[in-house]
């Protein structure tokens, strides 16, 4: 018998009680020709056994904690307050399930309504769901949504530079739903060229996806691009992959896009090696019924006390099946509880302080990095452009570079090389409140040396 | 009501309504580099200042908030969940442990392949594990959570047709199936027809066969055991028949936990098969995931994987996108790594012994229940249970008590529900799902109950109509809710 399984003194009675001899008369059912033997698998193991086998997983990488970590592209690496995990770790909530029973689930719901209210707030959008799995399918989901609320515009374009795994996992959504991509691509600033984007635009575009910052690091110009994309009669979608820099840098929200979206990873959830992450989605309220994923709404019960609930459930899959919004279920609940405890923490001012305090890094290490002048072999790929704590760094050998500065110890970016062409060949530089001075120091150092 | 007749932890509002000016719950590292000022770097057509709204509260503030909270939900910790069709087993800690590893926990996705050799070495020994308990050729680890895998199943049997020249528009799918199923299956371009399960509750072969001969079927998407937690007695000779024209079998394992160990998916003649890792495989519900959906897939739809898959060359592993058919990536990055670490310890934790006694396990609990509850409440297929068991309340509903009265009443018997009013083949449904992971008293509790509530129901149906009394909050107006959706707090004056 199992530690986590009844005892055999349960099951004799069990069966006693059912009137089967053994627990096979219970899989009668199930015929011999499907049936296997012993599963190829060893045989169970005690925790000790189990920690040293992930022990040894462990040690086999390298953990970023040991080094001068300036890796982004998608992922950052943000404060992390002590007490948002052993929050998390209480077992009435992570061993809880979807509130479908509300009046045993308010902690559950209570806290979504919290992750809505901050997302709003964040966004500047009147409506956000519980969440998403990432920022990838987030945007996907803004876009069909889009060709929900626009059913003869069968066109999407991607303004910009795109999260290179979002722009892909687009495209596997879109093709069986008839929805075409067209890419407009960035000018020599690093943001999206106003004239290719003209070019892209037309009455059969359904939405118009601008991520910003972009996956170069660079600030986008959102009430221009607002404009323009409004003026089609599209749904302008920002895209957000480092949702520290709404701490500082306005959403899409306040410039007539229709969708905010992207990933809150940033806000204290761990990188754990892509995933689980944590998706957001806000809209204008004209959208709401056309919304994906669950949402909650307050309401009284019957004592007149106030109290939450998952609502407008007839767009969602177990309801409305084939014509769902979304098919989406199980989400990531969890993570948007962390956040909540994260954003609850950092209040007004940490969520400022944070973004200033990322920005000045990198404005640091870029300034540094001006000052090794231009002949260097590795600069700035958009000098002048605003960026807030992410930047490309141009370098003809990014991958034998960042292998140097790993054996310092420093964990410099996140070549471009393996994302292929169209993305200049060099690294993305991300710094953050938990880089130290001494850290950029040392990143510096090493690039006047070994670049 | 006045709040000073409430305790502390049934006043607490909204962490937005304990918000006090200068309070704060954070302290940031000392900046040491020069301030930079945004007005100065940064255009101000593009510049905010704070954030309107968000709260300022103290790390205790915080602390007492979420822990209130806490203390309102129901939780597997607790007690019995039989939330049918979701396997709410128990969350071992050991798997907290080791998914909080240095070296695990913040692990980046982008490091160059020699620095995590041991997080694909976990993906290479999950899908190593999955293959073994399914019997089929490669697992993607990419899907998020069920629904997530499969629209990547019906998107790689798409990308199978199509390769084949084929453009074959029909999904065939029972009417006892989950939501997700037919929303999967239009999302990954389909079209969906409904086929009525037979009076017995199972799959309908005459009515296939004839779809089948239409020539526009791409496949079937069945669960099994299905939904009233039997098994699918025809399923071979059903996926014969889709194969012999062309067509494929997605097979939902939602309810895998009846028959690891016993039986094999890849026997069964499936092509696709999703895993819920946070059914099956012990990883937290987390209040709504995040969960894990890996998809198992025949031989037939290797070449269409997500990419990229681990491979093993000479001891070392690397993430390989060299497969030309791929469908491409249904999500960022590789998957839900965290949940992968999870799923594997608890699959080393078990091993081939323990996996079967689950199985074991979890069918005889749910016939237990059933067992003990068949003469007080009514069973509409009478078919051998698996490890679920489908009650309704055509018995109580004379009295005017419906299921959902029976699922508040048991609230404040100190039990979570079972899953209602699914599958949609049962009127009143009470889908009752135990897991393995109780022993007899805690069922006998849940029994007893039960039969108390069915005795109120004969005898004093107001009390059960009435239920809950003993919750933090009484039955909830859902209706007002979707009327007026108010989806966010607002300062009053905003």
């Amino acid at each position: 018998m199992h530690r986590y399984q009844a005892g055999e003194d349960d099951r004799r009675r069990m069966l006693e009680a059912i009137g089967c001899a053994s627990v096979n008369d219970l899989f009668v059912s199930i015929p011999a020709e499907v049936r296997c033997g012993a599963l190829d698998l060893p045989a169970g193991r005690s925790e000790e056994e189990v920690r040293r086998e992930f022990w040894a997983y462990a040690v086999a990488n390298s953990a970023p904690e040991c080094f001068a970590s300036f890796l982004g592209a998608g992922v950052y690496r943000h404060v992390t307050p002590a007490v948002a995990d052993s929050l998390l770790q209480r077992g009435e909530f992570f061993t809880a399930y979807t509130p479908y029973q509300p009046e045993v689930s308010q902690g559950t719901l209570q806290a979504i309504f919290e992750f809505q209210t901050f997302v709003c707030q964040l966004t500047e959008l009147d409506a956000a769901n519980a969440s998403l799995y990432d920022g990838a399918t987030a945007v996907v989901e803004a876009v069909l949504m889009a060709s929900r609320v626009h059913p003869k515009r069968r066109r999407v374009v991607v303004a910009g530079a795109l999260h290179p795994d979002w722009r892909a996992v687009l495209a596997t959504y879109c093709e069986p739903m008839g929805v075409a991509i067209t890419d407009a691509g960035w000018g020599r600033d690093g943001r999206v060229d106003p004239a290719a984007l003209a070019r892209a635009l037309g009455d059969d575009v359904c939405a118009v996806v601008v991520q910003s910052p972009n996956f170069l690091g660079v600030a986008e110009d959102l009430p221009a691009l607002g404009a323009a994309i409004s003026a089609c009669g599209a749904l302008g979608v920002h895209a957000v992959a480092e949702a520290t820099a709404l701490g500082v840098l306005a959403p899409g929200g306040r410039f007539g896009f229709d969708v905010v979206c992207g990933e809150m990873q940033a806000f204290g959830i761990p990188a754990a090696f892509g995933g689980p992450l944590l998706g957001f989605f806000a809209a204008r309220q004209a959208h709401l019924r056309q919304m994906p994923g669950r949402l909650v709404g307050e309401t009284a019960d019957a004592g007149g006390r106030r109290g939450y609930v998952l609502t407008l459930s007839t767009r969602e899959q177990h309801i409305r099946r084939a014509k769902a919004t979304s098919n989406i279920c199980t989400n990531h609940g969890l993570l948007a509880l962390a956040a909540t405890i994260v954003l609850s923490l950092l209040g007004r001012k940490g969520v400022r302080e944070v973004a200033l305090a990322s920005h000045a890094k990198a404005e640091y290490l870029k300034s540094g990095i001006r000052g090794q002048g231009s002949g260097a072999r590795a600069r700035l790929a958009f000098p002048e452009s605003p960026t807030y704590d992410e930047f490309l760094v141009l370098h003809d050998e990014p991958d034998a570079l960042l292998a140097k500065l790993k054996k310092e110890g420093i964990l410099g970016g996140v070549s471009t090389a393996g994302f292929g062409a169209p993305w200049p060949r060099g690294f993305l530089v991300a710094a953050t409140e938990r880089n130290t001075r001494e850290e950029c120091d040392r990143l510096l150092d090493a690039l006047r040396r070994l670049a | 009501m006045s709040d000073s007749t409430r305790s502390l932890r049934e006043r607490e509002g909204l962490i937005f309504e304990r918000s006090s000016r200068g309070r704060v719950g954070y302290q940031l590292p000392a900046l040491e580099v020069p301030a930079a000022d945004p007005a100065a770097t940064l255009p101000k057509e593009l510049l905010r200042g704070e954030v309107d709204g968000l709260p300022e509260v103290s790390e205790v503030d915080v602390v007492r908030h979420f822990t209130r909270l806490s203390k309102w939900n129901y939780s597997v910790d607790e007690g019995l969940y039989p939330l049918g069709s979701c396997t709410m087993k128990y969350n071992p800690r050991i798997n907290e442990e080791v998914v909080r590893l240095a070296g695990i926990a913040h692990l980046h996705p982008l490091q160059a392949e020699d620095q995590v050799q041991g997080a694909l070495a976990v993906m290479w020994e999950l899908e190593r594990a999955l293959i073994a308990v399914t019997g089929m050729a490669r697992v993607t680890l990419q899907p998020a959570a069920g629904a997530h895998g499969e629209l990547a199943g019906m998107l790689m049997i798409r990308k199978a047709l199509l390769d084949r020249g084929e453009k074959r528009r029909t999904v065939l799918i029972p009417d006892s199936a989950h939501g997700t199923n037919p929303a999967s299956a239009v999302f990954a371009g389909f079209e969906t027809v409904e086929i009525a399960s037979t009076p017995e509750g199972t799959l309908d072969l005459a009515t296939m066969a004839r779809h089948l001969d239409g020539g526009d079927v791409a496949a079937l998407m069945v669960t099994v055991p299905n939904t009233l937690g039997v098994f699918e007695p025809e399923i071979v000779k059903a996926a014969a028949m889709l194969h012999e024209k062309g067509a494929f079998l997605y097979m939902d394992g939602a309810n895998l936990n009846a028959f690891v160990g016993v039986a094999l998916p890849g026997k069964m003649g499936a092509d696709a098969l999703h895993i819920n890792l946070h059914k099956t495989f012990s990883t937290p519900h987390g209040g709504g995931g995040p969960g894990a959906g890996p998809v198992a897939v025949s031989e037939a739809l290797v070449p269409y994987l997500p990419v990229p898959t681990v491979e093993q060359a000479n001891g070392r592993y690397t993430l390989s996108s060299d497969r030309p058919k791929t469908i491409g990536k249904v999500r960022g990055f590789y998957g839900n790594f965290a949940m992968l670490v999870r799923a594997l310890a608890y699959i080393r934790s078990l091993g081939r012994d323990g996996l079967k006694s689950m199985a074991e396990g979890a069918v005889l609990n749910a016939n237990y229940i059933r067992a003990r509850l068949e003469s007080e409440f009514h069973l509409q297929y009478t078919g051998p249970s698996l490890h679920e068991v489908v009650f309704d309340d055509s018995l109580q509903v004379a009295a005017g008590v419906r299921n959902v009265d029976i699922a508040k009443r048991l609230l404040d018997y100190g039990f979570h529900p079972p899953t209602m009013s699914f599958p949609l083949i049962v009127h009143g449904a009470l889908m009752i799902e135990p897991t393995e992971s109780e022993g007899i008293d805690e069922l006998d509790a849940f029994v007893d109950a039960m039969k108390a509530i069915a005795r109120e129901a004969r005898e004093e149906p107001d009390l059960v109509k009435g239920a809950p009394y003993t919750t933090p909050v009484q039955r909830l107006d859902e209706v007002r809710a979707a009327r007026q959706p108010v989806l966010r707090w607002r300062r009053t004056g905003d």
